[in-house]
This record gives structure tokens, C-alpha cells and sequence, in this order.
């Protein structure tokens, strides 16, 4: 599913030339992927730390929201950004009251502002998860020995941060290089273009196929090196287990209370604004959305349902391969589309089906096949520990049993993974929702998608309506989330 | 007739060889050393793991390179023997068959072999609301359904107390006697030997030995089970 369209673009581009407005995508690319890295982790560090030794009201659930931005949809972030720290913005109301010049969100900046605000959730995340992983005893230790905060950074802290931080750099990295949608609607122009962006371009504008397949080329070599380089280095992300141990030291008072406090109210009000500015811009939005908004939910819907189903019928297909067998090979298969972005799948996909189809007719079939693909590297971390453990425990007598075949999947299989298997549902389905990538490649007016009429809505100067339609993403994304996930813990056998 | 024929087994830094045969419904303990093969045998013979060498014959009919579930026997393992998340009913299903596509004479055969091993009425119930030995009786009623010519108990009932166990021990000398089965029961208590087994089977340096009488192998231990079971030389 990775190879053939890879195998196609190749072909298309017949040898790479680089064009100066090329070189210039792939070293904004490169730049603003860095810059976001590392804002996005450095951020993170004291965010992570502060929760790591504080306990509070509401810390729980301030964790849980870190892991919310992973399933938002990129443009509903986008346009809460925009109604925050766009012209007319907030901040941007604020600077004019204090009689300070304006800041423009368009470019460079607007960029790394919205990839640290989608990333930053993720570092903390990550760094808190090793943070936390740190034995008690080790902190034990240092406070018998009469360690002073500097001497636990130094002997305990940084070793840990070392072990962690180049695999979330490397992660956000990767994430950030691909990233389509914050490129099209806040950077643009010559000088905030990025390699997908220019593909789009290529395609959509210029329909300039080989160049298009050129810089395909080109993305997805520098995509594989950092997606393998971020699943080498990094552990697994960690959905939220195990954060709510005893504290094995009191926290240290004083001025450190205070910048921990300050810490955690600037990442909440980071992250949450946004997200209030949407609603409160969106309500009244909502009495002028469009007709057309309700065939662009229904096909959003379907898009997901359906790509969650290929994709979690493959992803449980791989893991309990993978439970069974062992093999490495397999393994691959599952973390392969980490490596390419889904605009670059789109246009193989697109290359092979050319000759039969139209661009219109293929818009929804390619974009169904392309989330399905991505998500599967997800779908397969979510269900690989429990396959692993299902396999173990019930392996044999199944096998001793002869339980094999349909039975086997209704009687053991779908019973005992039927909470990873929700979530992991959940996680697809939000995410195909809320994608914003070969769609946009394709699709007419008759085929918009959800996310794609938000963004045209957007284009459109239509702020209050694209507002609207995003609350309505967002509700629809989560719901789907939440019903799998529900779902799921409800069927699972005890 | 169950019958290995120059079996080997190979893992790393493990080897274990086996040639000998069983008179049809013997009732043989295996028993010697941890890490001396033991459940690595009963492995082989279930067909989870293909032996290096040798063959493994029932009744004339050679298992060696059939799957788990198509060889004619029946397995106990130490724990995880009944699915936890289907009832003792369907638990007992599956050993009719597997795809729980039961008539209405089969539920009757289930509900009879849960009144064989004094479980009466607790079909509807899932393992968690059974005591260890409740599901060690379920688990054997089920052996009793399927009545497979071979039944293999890899320390099934090593988690119950000794009285219990005798139980057990007992119940399953009832089951294996009405399906007429050879059994090959791997243990560490050379009293379930005694009282369970009338031969012996010594898994020790690399050596499965062929069976011989219980009592005078304990009685007059060779040096490798002497030295497991304690005895001063």
C-alpha cells in the first residue's frame, strides 16, 4: 500500500531538478520543522516538570487535555489561533490599546506558533512520561544524601532529560515536516512555502506532475530519515497510564512554587484560549452556516468510518501477526506510512489512477485509502502490547482447542481486545475526521470534506461561518472518538 | 499405542531425547529437575513446538507435523485453562466444538459434564466466580467432553492444597478411566506420582526415560532423581 504509489511517483519524476523556488520550500521546511522542535520541547521541559512534582485540583484533567490536541483537527486549531493572535485578535486588540504595533500571524512565526501549540501537549507528554518512570527510590536516595534542587537536576534530572528529549525532538520534528494544512492556511508565498505545500501547488495550480513528484521525492527521503530516527529514539508516546503516584519528594517552595505555578497557567491559557476564542466566535456563526455544510459532515463521516474500519481490521491483522510470530519484517509494515506524508501517497495513488478515473471521482476513494494508511502505524501501537499479552496468556489453549478462523476472532480475540480496539477506533476516526491533505488535492465543491469547506469558508474571508463549521468538526471528531472509545469499554470482557 | 520415536528437542543450550512407548490407557507422572524439559516435552507432543528430530505417534497415526489443534489429545496447563470472559458453559462448548454452533443434545452433554465433575448449575457462571478447584473440575469436565485417546496435564492443579489436590487427583483417575485415555501428567510431588500414576517417566540430563514402575524408582532412586528429591547418597 506504501510501495506502489511511492513506486509511481518515482517513476513520474524520472530524476529530481531543484528550481531556486524549490530549494527554497525544502530549506523553510527544514527551518521551521527545527524551530518548532525545538520551542515545542523546550517549552515542554519546565511544563513537564512543574507536573511532574505539583499536585493540584484539576491535574488530572489538565493531563488529559494534553493529549486532546493529537485528535484535534489541525484547521480547527488553526482558525482558534487565528482568533487569538490573528489581525484582528485578541493580542493583537491588546497591543493596539497599549499603543504597541501590530503582529502579523501570516508567515514564519504564524507557522511555528501553530506547530508549538499542536506539539507542545506531545512533548510534555513524552518528557512527563520519563519523568515520572524515574524510580522513587532514586529520589529517595538524593534527599537521605541532602540533595538541594540543583544537585537533583544535575545527577538525576539531566541524565533522564538526555535519555528523552532527542527522541521527542526528533518526533515533533517529523511531524512538522509533513505538515500541510498550518502551511496553507498560515504560511504561503514564496517565502513561507513548504515541500507539501509546493507539491500542492504543483499539482492543484501548475499541474506540473513531474516537478510534483520531484519534491515528493525529496519529502519523503528527509521524512523517512527523521520518522525512523523519532521511532529509534523515542519510546512509546504513552496515552496517559500510570501518571498518579504518591510524590516521592515534597515539592520545593519558594520562588520555584511560583515559576512551576506560572509555567502551568501560561501552557493552560496557550493551549485553552484558542480553543474558548473558537466557541465564543463560532455560536453565533452557526444561525449562517451553509447548506453545504451538511453533505460535507455526512461525507466526512463515511470517510472516517469506513478508513477506520480498513485501517483497524489491518492494524489488528499486523499485531496479532506480529503477537505470533515475532517477526520484524511485519513490524515494518506497520511503521512504514510513518515515513511518508499523505499528500505524497495521495499523488502516487492519484499517478495509478489517472488513466481510469477523473480527479472528482477519485477525491474520496484516495483520501479513505490515504487515512487508512496513516493511521495504521497508531492503530498498531494502540494493539500490539495486548495482542502481545492476549497471545501469551490464551495462545496455546486456544491453539490446543482448535479455536481458529471466525471463531476464534468472536469468542477470544474481539471479547479481550475490545477496549484497545475502541480506543484505537476512536484514535483513526478522529483523525481521518479531522484530515486536512489529499482532499484538498483533489476535491471540487461536490466532494469537500468537512475540513476542506472549513478552509474554503476561511478563504473566503467568511470567519464567522468557518468558525461555526469548525465547532461543528470539533463536535463531530470528538463524538466519534468518544462513542468508539465508550464502545469499547463497554464490551470488554471481564 | 502412544509411541516416541527418536524424538529430539533443540533449543539454545537445551537438548532432551525421548524413545519409548506407552501401553494404550497408562497413566505415567513425569517428573525430575526444573529446566530439565519436562514441559518442554508435553509441548512438543501438544505441537507447540516442532521437535528437531524423531516422530510422535498415536494409535498408528504419526502427530508430528499436525497442528495443536487437530492432534488427538487433550491439554492442561498450570493456570489459564478456561477463558475468563465466556461462561462454564461456553468454556465446555468449545471442547465440542469451537465454533459454539452447539445442537440441543450437545448442551445436554455439557450440562451432563458439569453434573459429572459436581458443578450442576453453574453454566451460566464466568471462571472469576469459581474457586480454584471449581476450575480445575471444569476444566477436566471438559477433558471429559472432548475424549481424546492422549491427555497431557502440565502441573494443572500445583495452586491447590493438598487435600484438594487429591481430590483432583482422583476425579481425573475417574475421567481418564472413562475415556479409556493414556495420561502423561508432569509433576514435582513424588506423592502425586504415588498415588496418581502407576509408572514413572524421568526427565533428567537430557534424557526423557522410557516409564518404569513408580514404586521401585522411588524406593530405589538412579542418582539424578535422588539427588532432585533430597536424598543423601
Amino acid at each position: 500500500m506504501v510501495a506502489a504509489p511511492l513506486a509511481a511517483v518515482a517513476f513520474r519524476a524520472g530524476g529530481v531538478r531543484l528550481s531556486t523556488p524549490d530549494l527554497a520550500a525544502l530549506r523553510f521546511t527544514l527551518l521551521q520543522a527545527g524551530l518548532s522542535a525545538l520551542i515545542s520541547v523546550a517549552l515542554a521541559v519546565p511544563v513537564a516538570k512543574a507536573l511532574a512534582r505539583r499536585r493540584f485540583p484539576l491535574r488530572g484533567l489538565l493531563i488529559t487535555l494534553m493529549g486532546a490536541p493529537f485528535l484535534l483537527p489541525v484547521i480547527v486549531a488553526v482558525i482558534g489561533l487565528i482568533t487569538v493572535f490573528g489581525r484582528s485578535g485578541w493580542v493583537n486588540a491588546g497591543l493596539a490599546t497599549l499603543g504597541l504595533p501590530g503582529f502579523s500571524i501570516y508567515g514564519l512565526h504564524g507557522v511555528v506558533i501553530a506547530h508549538v501549540f499542536l506539539n507542545l501537549p506531545l512533548a510534555v507528554r513524552m518528557i512527563l512520561q520519563a519523568w515520572v518512570s524515574v524510580p522513587s527510590e532514586r529520589f529517595r536516595l538524593a534527599a537521605s544524601l541532602g540533595f538541594r534542587p540543583r544537585d537533583i537536576a544535575r545527577h538525576i534530572e539531566r541524565p533522564m532529560l538526555a535519555s528523552v528529549l532527542p527522541g521527542a525532538l526528533a518526533t515533533v520534528f517529523a511531524i512538522c515536516l509533513t505538515s500541510f494544512a498550518v502551511a496553507l492556511t498560515l504560511g504561503g508565498g514564496p517565502r513561507a512555502t513548504t515541500l507539501e505545500l509546493a507539491i500542492y501547488q504543483a499539482i492543484r495550480f501548475e499541474f506540473d506532475l513531474g516537478d510534483a513528484a520531484g519534491l515528493s521525492l525529496i519529502q519523503t527521503g528527509i521524512g523517512a530519515f527523521a520518522a525512523l530516527l523519532a521511532w529509534r529514539l523515542a519510546s512509546a508516546p504513552g496515552f496517559g497510564a500510570g501518571l498518579d503516584r504518591a510524590l516521592p519528594l515534597p515539592a520545593p517552595a519558594g520562588w520555584r512554587r511560583l515559576a512551576d505555578a506560572g509555567w502551568l497557567l501560561l501552557a493552560a491559557a496557550f493551549l485553552l484560549l484558542p480553543l474558548l476564542a473558537l466557541i465564543l466566535r463560532g455560536l453565533p456563526g452557526l444561525a449562517e452556516l451553509p447548506p453545504s455544510l451538511w453533505g460535507a459532515s455526512l461525507r466526512s463521516v463515511l470517510v472516517a468510518l469506513i478508513s477506520t474500519l480498513v485501517t483497524v481490521a489491518a492494524g489488528l491483522t499486523l499485531a496479532l501477526g506480529v503477537a505470533r510470530s515475532r517477526s520484524r519484517r511485519m513490524e515494518l509494515n506497520a511503521v512504514l506510512p510513518l515515513a511518508v506524508s499523505g499528500l505524497v501517497l495521495g499523488t502516487g495513488l492519484f499517478l495509478i489512477a489517472r488513466p481510469f478515473a477523473s480527479p472528482g471521482q477519485l477525491a474520496l476513494p484516495v483520501t479513505v485509502l490515504v487515512n487508512a494508511v496513516m493511521a495504521l502505524p497508531f492503530v498498531y501501537r494502540l494493539l500490539i502490547t495486548d495482542a502481545r499479552a492476549l497471545e501469551a496468556d490464551y495462545g496455546r489453549l486456544a491453539a490446543s482447542l482448535d479455536l481458529q478462523g471466525v471463531a476464534r476472532l468472536r469468542y477470544l480475540t474481539l471479547p479481550r481486545l475490545a477496549r484497545p480496539l475502541g480506543f484505537a477506533a476512536g484514535v483513526a476516526a478522529a483523525l481521518s475526521m479531522g484530515d486536512l491533505g489529499v482532499i484538498a488535492l483533489f476535491a471540487s465543491g461536490q466532494e469537500a470534506t468537512l475540513p476542506l469547506l472549513v478552509q474554503q469558508l476561511m478563504g473566503a474571508y467568511r470567519t464567522e461561518a468557518a468558525a461555526a463549521a469548525a465547532l461543528v468538526l470539533i463536535t463531530l471528531s470528538f463524538g466519534l472518538f468518544w462513542i468508539f472509545d465508550a464502545g469499547g469499554r463497554h464490551v470488554q470482557a471481564r | 499405542m502412544f509411541r516416541l520415536d527418536n524424538l529430539v528437542l533443540e533449543q539454545e543450550g537445551f537438548r532432551l531425547s525421548a524413545d519409548w512407548q506407552a501401553e494404550p490407557g497408562a497413566k505415567i507422572a513425569v517428573i525430575g529437575p526444573s529446566g530439565a524439559g519436562k514441559s518442554s516435552l508435553l509441548a512438543a507432543i501438544a505441537g507447540f513446538y516442532a521437535p528437531a528430530s524423531g516422530r510422535i505417534w498415536l494409535d498408528g497415526r504419526d502427530l508430528t507435523g499436525l497442528p495443536p489443534g487437530e492432534r488427538p489429545l487433550s491439554i492442561l496447563f498450570q493456570d489459564q485453562n478456561l477463558f475468563p470472559h465466556l461462561t462454564l458453559a461456553q468454556n465446555l462448548g468449545l471442547g465440542i466444538r469451537p465454533d459454539l454452533r452447539l445442537t440441543p443434545p450437545d448442551h445436554v452433554r455439557v450440562a451432563e459434564a458439569l453434573e459429572r465433575v459436581g458443578l450442576s448449575g453453574f453454566g451460566a457462571r464466568k471462571p472469576a466466580q469459581l474457586s480454584g478447584g471449581q476450575a480445575s473440575r471444569a476444566a477436566l469436565a471438559r477433558v471429559l467432553l472432548r475424549a481424546r485417546p492422549l491427555l497431557l496435564l502440565d502441573e494443572p492443579f500445583a495452586a491447590l492444597g493438598p487435600a484438594l489436590k487429591g481430590e483432583m487427583l482422583a476425579l481425573l483417575a475417574e475421567v481418564a478411566g472413562e475415556t479409556g485415555a493414556t495420561v502423561l501428567m508432569v509433576t514435582h510431588e513424588p506423592r502425586d506420582a504415588l498415588d496418581f500414576a502407576g509408572q514413572t517417566v524421568l526427565v533428567a540430563d537430557g534424557v526423557a526415560a522410557a516409564p518404569v514402575a513408580t514404586g521401585p524408582l522411588l524406593a530405589d532412586p538412579p542418582p539424578a532423581l535422588a539427588a532432585y528429591l533430597g536424598f543423601k547418597t
